[in-house]
């Protein structure tokens, strides 16, 4: 068992039409880290996972998974290493019921039906979704529908999780919920988002990418309390890592001491807030 | 608009039926689609004239209808659906074929005859095959057809157009309600904008199918579409497709709203 989980080496990738999308991306992911991708629109993340899963091929350079290139013959045992949740989960879920779609992967790998079910209750169970079963997919609330969209990724028990947007369009509770759910998977993972908030609780780990291009990468404190490298790649400091919108107080990050604000400006008690927030740490 | 998003619900409902558990859903799919393929055979094999014979075979669809709890509603408005083929192939038969025959005292033309014939048939062809999907299930049904060694690319390419219909509706409605709230006044779509609104309906279509295939794709799909286990057929599958086949070639055979008349007939007297 080889100590990175993922390596990716020297990746180009152009469209058709000419557009250089990946230009020279390295990286390597650890064994049961949690990484998080972040860029404008258009910089090529969505991309970059295409390519991690071998849904487009690089030009130049090689993604290494567990020390095995991503290659066409290679692909069925790679995917089955890697689950990866789409965007928009209505892409995802075209079965059916809820069952059948978490069961299609299982299926599709000629287990026996016994065994799919069992990976189907076990994952509808992690998701909390088992009451879910016998719905139609199309008549589920969106979070429903992410929570059976990822049931559908790990009854494949992948090693490696990656995820698109996995909080985009879902309202504050079922963010939440999902959050707490990541946070409790022993995967590795690969998260993309614009909701930079999401990859403070979720991710150790921050990679920055910009037009093609990885610009920073280090740890997510560090790197999503950088105004100035998030202002240069089109991005915006996490209100969670902002100063006090109330009583303008400062936020000692590194030492996750925080320093709270003991006067009410508004004079209203409710309002106070606890600025602390929870750190990611390796 | 809404009618469009209320077509997506109602297309659904077959789907929705097929979940049920009734005695008639838990018969073998292939059981089932074999007394479908017997009824249809034997539906068809009755000449154009002969009207009388077929009025036993709505047995099958109303026994079906029955058991397995089906609301009439959706099966008719579909059977309705088909009419306008069924009318546009036999509306024709009067004026050509103007001769006429007597029964029962009475004198009709033979056009209007074939007509009526054409109409039933259909009539319980179409509401047998769309019982057999309401009762049986699009997954199902193609779990039946490969164990009839039907070629994989043949039951994928019906089971895929099945699943488009959705995805297309979809498209149509998110891209009526964009249309329709940008032009008030207006009583669906512009003759226009024909061209672009089904063009960029197209593309859109093509987006998201190649995107539900890379999700499939990525769960190992290979082009074998696989259903799970569908349990062996059992002696209660056996009776059922006997029992069905039996009644048919009886009804096929024997005259039987005659022998039922005369038997009642006989019971008066």
């Amino acid at each position: 068992m080889s100590y990175h989980m993922l390596e990716v080496r020297e990746l180009n990738f152009d469209y058709p039409d000419g557009y250089e999308a990946i230009k020279n991306i390295s990286f390597t992911i650890r064994r049961g880290e949690s990484v998080g991708i972040i860029g404008a629109n258009g910089a090529g993340k969505s991309t970059l996972l295409m390519l991690l899963m071998g849904v487009l091929f690089p030009k130049n350079g090689q993604v290494l998974v567990d020390e095995v290139a991503v290659s066409k013959k290679t692909l069925p045992m790679i995917r089955q290493q890697m689950g990866m949740v789409f965007q928009d989960p209505d892409d995802q879920l075209f079965m059916t019921t809820v069952y059948d779609d978490v069961a299609f992967g299982p299926r599709n790998y000629l287990l026996s039906e016994q065994e799919v079910n069992q990976r189907v209750t076990k994952a509808l169970e992690l998701v909390g979704i088992s009451h879910l079963k016998d719905r139609a997919p199309f008549r589920l609330s969106g979070g429903e529908k992410r929570a059976a969209a990822i049931a559908s990724v790990l009854s494949m028990e992948p090693d490696i999780l990656i995820m698109d947007e996995p909080t985009s369009a879902l309202d504050p509770k079922s963010r939440r919920r999902l959050i707490s759910l990541l946070n409790s998977f022993e995967h590795t993972k690969i998260i993309t988002s614009h909701d930079l908030d999401t990859i403070v609780e979720t991710c150790s780990r921050t990679i920055v990418i910009k037009a093609g291009e990885i610009v920073a990468e280090g740890k997510t404190v560090e790197i999503l309390t950088n105004e100035e490298l998030l202002d240069h790649c089109g991005l915006e400091m996490p209100l969670s890592l902002q100063n006090c919108s109330i009583c303008g107080s400062e936020k000692d990050f590194f030492t996750e001491k925080t320093k709270y604000s003991t006067t009410n400006t508004y004079g209203i008690q409710t309002i106070e807030r606890d600025c602390r927030v929870s750190l990611v740490e390796n | 608009m809404s009618n469009i998003k209320s077509s997506l619900y109602n297309l659904r409902v077959l789907d929705d039926l097929a979940r049920k558990e009734t005695s008639i859903h838990l018969v073998h799919p292939l059981t089932k689609l074999l007394t479908t393929v017997v009824f249809l055979t034997v539906v068809l094999s009755f000449g154009r004239y002969e009207i009388v014979g077929l009025l036993p075979f709505f047995f099958y669809p109303i026994v079906i209808i029955t058991v397995a709890e089906i609301p009439l509603g959706p099966i008719l408005k579909r059977v309705l659906l088909a009419m306008p083929f069924i009318i546009g192939i036999g509306i024709f038969n009067p004026v050509f074929d103007q001769q006429t025959m007597s029964a029962f005292g009475l004198i009709f033309s033979k056009g209007w005859v074939t007509f009526l014939s054409i109409l039933i048939k259909s009539c319980v062809c179409v509401g047998a095959s769309l019982l057999l999907i309401a009762t049986t299930g699009m997954d199902s049904l193609a779990a039946a057809l490969r164990m009839l060694k039907v070629p994989k690319i043949f039951v994928l390419q019906l089971l895929l157009t099945y699943r488009y219909i959705y995805v297309l509706i979809e498209e149509i409605s998110h891209m009526m309600l964009a249309y329709s709230l940008r032009a008030p006044r207006q009583r669906g779509i512009h003759p226009r904008v024909w061209g672009s609104f089904v063009g960029q309906l197209i593309l859109r279509t093509f987006d998201r199918a190649q995107r539900i295939y890379d999700s499939m794709a990525l769960r190992n799909f290979n082009g074998e579409y696989h259903t799970g286990k569908i349990d062996k057929n059992c002696w209660k599958d056996m009776v059922y497709l006997f029992g069905w086949c039996l009644f048919f070639i009886i009804a096929r055979t024997n005259n039987l709203p005659m022998l039922i008349g005369s038997f009642i007939t006989k019971v008066v007297n």
